[in-house]
């Protein structure tokens, strides 16, 4: 097999260089400023996230990509306003963010929905939080529904539904506040492969309908580059910002464009970026030898 | 392997009729050993019933003797040549046959009070459960709202568990004279001891109950723009209410075990009274009867319950049991 010669990620085709030059003129809806966080733990000060920047545009999505355990469910619960930050700030249109609020919608990775209350009451919850009367929450939480296609289950309870049935009415739940930003936190991360790609599309459908910016967290590469316009890749120990990647592949996306020169360039890249090849490697292989001996007949034809 | 054979499969559900025959069996098991006891002579049957005294003049009719004085008696009779003892193996008073208990069911609401200041068996009982739910109703009505207080707020848990932990170790009938004296010979002093042996262990579990609400469901709300008493009044209270409903069953259950205690202090009364009243004048059969009505009760109200915490929260799963 020969190897075949991709572009570089950084290769943009003018309609999508176009894009971006449009997208950054748009107003910035978060900016993160030198952020840090550290936590007391029995190990001593851990500093989980040191000296992050960034910025998202006005109806930008952007994916944040990084190994287990080098801070994205910080940064993401820092934005949320659910830690607090020990360095650095947090602005939302401009204002310091200091406490979670109906501005910023969040999608767990686990199921959050209140096992209590219907489908219907789940979306109609932060609304009535907002002191919107019972009639224009039910009105307005119906509309949700309607946009994640779940009117048919309006008044199921949570334990009714499917994980991604389950997630699909978080996403309404956030959304209904009307948020400025959407942040989801691994949000497909539980679901099966069929449903996972589906509920993506679901995701970049819905976003390209609606006025609203969203901050995705994956650990899947594919799935961030089919969503994302920018990576923001993330390297532990201490968690800093690696690389922030236009994503060149144009939009709209489709499934078949995994195997584009573009969406291969970009994973290629991401690929180096979270599994650099190192001296540690050597240790991954497994020494199978020793306990797996098998008979010549039945050996593996490489 | 068919799946209505599977008795003894670790952890997996039963068919539903293997769980009605198990459930037939639970009860149906010590009825046939008690039964065998009763009615099958040779088993156990330590003493003899006298019928005939013979010449034995202090013995009498429907006398029970152990059987080695029996027939110590009839040797002695055979050596006088007088008439012997006549008699038949029987059980203890202690244990009457179950035909007799049956009976008693209903016999012991008919048993007349021995003494006029004495109450009929279904006064008793009336007037233990009345005692039992206004000593439940007081505990719940402070214990419950605390014990949420606690589980949400730290601080509140602070202030109030060290010393609650350290009162619940106080044994409840220790207090008995002390009620008596604050709250009279009456209902009172029973109403309280069923408090204090309900309400420390209400806030406590009810505390930690409300700890177990999962952290995310409340983050989640906070990121729906909920603030402080939205938190406790539309996460906190409802996300616990199957689990707190579970704990207020349970917690029941231990109300009508401090009732026997209760109803010995001051005025004696209720169904502990009429049950002591009954051993000493050796109506073993309106004991059994007593003590069984109160399981009846007891089982009878938690199954109750039960069906209507499934009414009230339709959106608990099922739990299967074994
Ligand atoms: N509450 C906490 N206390 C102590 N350490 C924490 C806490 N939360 C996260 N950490 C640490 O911070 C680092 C980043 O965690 P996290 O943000 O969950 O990573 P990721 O979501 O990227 O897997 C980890 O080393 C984790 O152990
Ligand atoms: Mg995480």
């Amino acid at each position: 097999m020969t190897a075949i010669e991709l572009p570089s990620y950084l290769d943009q085709s003018e309609a999508v260089s176009a894009r971006f030059d449009k997208l950054k003129q748009r107003e910035v809806i978060l900016e993160v400023k030198h952020l840090g966080k550290q936590f007391n733990s029995q190990q001593g000060l851990v500093t989980a996230l040191r000296d992050i920047n960034f910025k998202t545009h006005r109806r930008e999505f952007v994916c944040v990509i990084g190994p287990s355990g080098c801070g994205k469910s910080t940064l993401i619960r820092i934005l949320a306003g659910l830690e607090s930050p020990s360095s650095g700030e947090v602005l939302l249109d401009n204002k310091p963010v200091f406490e979670p609020g109906p501005d910023r919608g969040m999608v767990f990775q686990g199921y959050t929905l209140f096992p209590w209350l219907s489908v219907k009451h789940n979306v109609m919850f932060g609304l009535e939080m907002q002191g919107h009367t019972k009639a224009t929450a039910e009105s307005e939480a119906l509309n949700w529904i309607d946009l994640v296609g779940l009117e048919k289950f309006a008044d199921a309870y949570p334990h009714q539904l499917s994980g991604g049935m389950k997630q699909r009415v978080a996403i309404a739940r956030a959304l209904a506040n009307k948020p400025r930003i959407l942040l989801m936190d691994e949000p497909f991360g539980a679901l099966d492969a069929q449903t996972r790609s589906k509920m993506q599309a679901n995701l970049i459908e819905i976003w390209r309908n609606i006025d609203i910016t969203v901050l995705f967290i994956t650990h899947d590469l594919d799935e961030a580059i089919y969503l994302a316009d920018r990576i923001l890749v993330l390297k532990a120990n201490p968690g800093e910002v690696e690389e922030l990647i236009e994503v060149p592949v144009p939009r709209p996306r489709t499934a078949d464009q995994v195997i584009s020169p573009e969406f291969l360039a970009t994973k290629k890249r991401l690929e180096e970026l979270i599994h650099p090849p190192t001296a540690e490697d050597d240790t991954d292989e497994l020494h199978m030898i020793r306990m797996t001996h098998v008979g010549d007949d039945v050996e593996v034809m490489d | 392997m068919s799946q209505s054979t599977r008795w003894f499969a670790v952890r997996q559900a039963l068919t539903r009729k293997q769980v009605t025959t198990l459930t037939l069996l639970s009860f149906l098991l010590p009825i046939l050993v008690w039964s065998l006891v009763s009615y099958v002579p040779f088993l156990w049957h330590p003493k003899i019933e006298i019928v005939e005294p013979g010449s034995i003049t202090w013995l009498k009719p429907g006398m029970l003797v152990e059987q080695q004085v029996f027939l110590d008696q009839q040797l002695l009779a055979a050596e006088q040549k007088t008439a012997p003892p006549e008699g038949f193996r029987a059980n203890p008073i202690y244990l009457p046959a179950p035909h007799e208990v049956a009976t008693a069911f209903y016999t012991a609401f008919t048993t007349e009070p021995t003494r006029s200041s004495e109450q009929w068996l279904h006064e008793s009982l009336w007037h233990s459960i009345q005692v039992i739910f206004w000593g439940f109703t007081l505990s719940s009505l402070i214990g419950v709202p605390l014990g949420v207080l606690c589980g949400t707020y730290v601080a509140i848990s602070r202030l109030q568990e060290p010393f609650i932990e350290f009162f619940r170790y106080l044994p409840a009938p220790a207090f008995g004279a002390l009620a008596v004296a604050i709250l009279g010979i009456h209902d009172g002093p029973k109403i309280a001891i069923i408090f204090i042996g309900t309400f420390f262990q209400q806030v406590l579990i009810i505390a930690n109950t409300t700890r177990k609400l999962d952290v995310a469901l409340l983050e989640a709300a906070l990121t729906l723009g909920a603030k402080k008493f939205q938190l406790l009044f539309r996460v906190v209270i409802p996300g616990i209410l199957p689990d707190l409903y579970r704990d207020q069953r349970i917690l029941l259950g231990w109300a009508w075990t401090y009732l026997i205690v209760a109803e010995l202090i001051g005025t004696s009364s209720g169904i502990t009274w009429f049950i002591t009243q009954q051993a000493r004048y050796k109506n073993f059969d309106n004991v059994y009867a007593a003590i069984i009505m109160i399981g009846i009760i007891g089982v009878v109200s938690d199954i109750v319950l039960a069906r209507l915490g499934k009414r009230l929260f339709p959106w608990e799963k099922e739990q299967v049991k074994g």
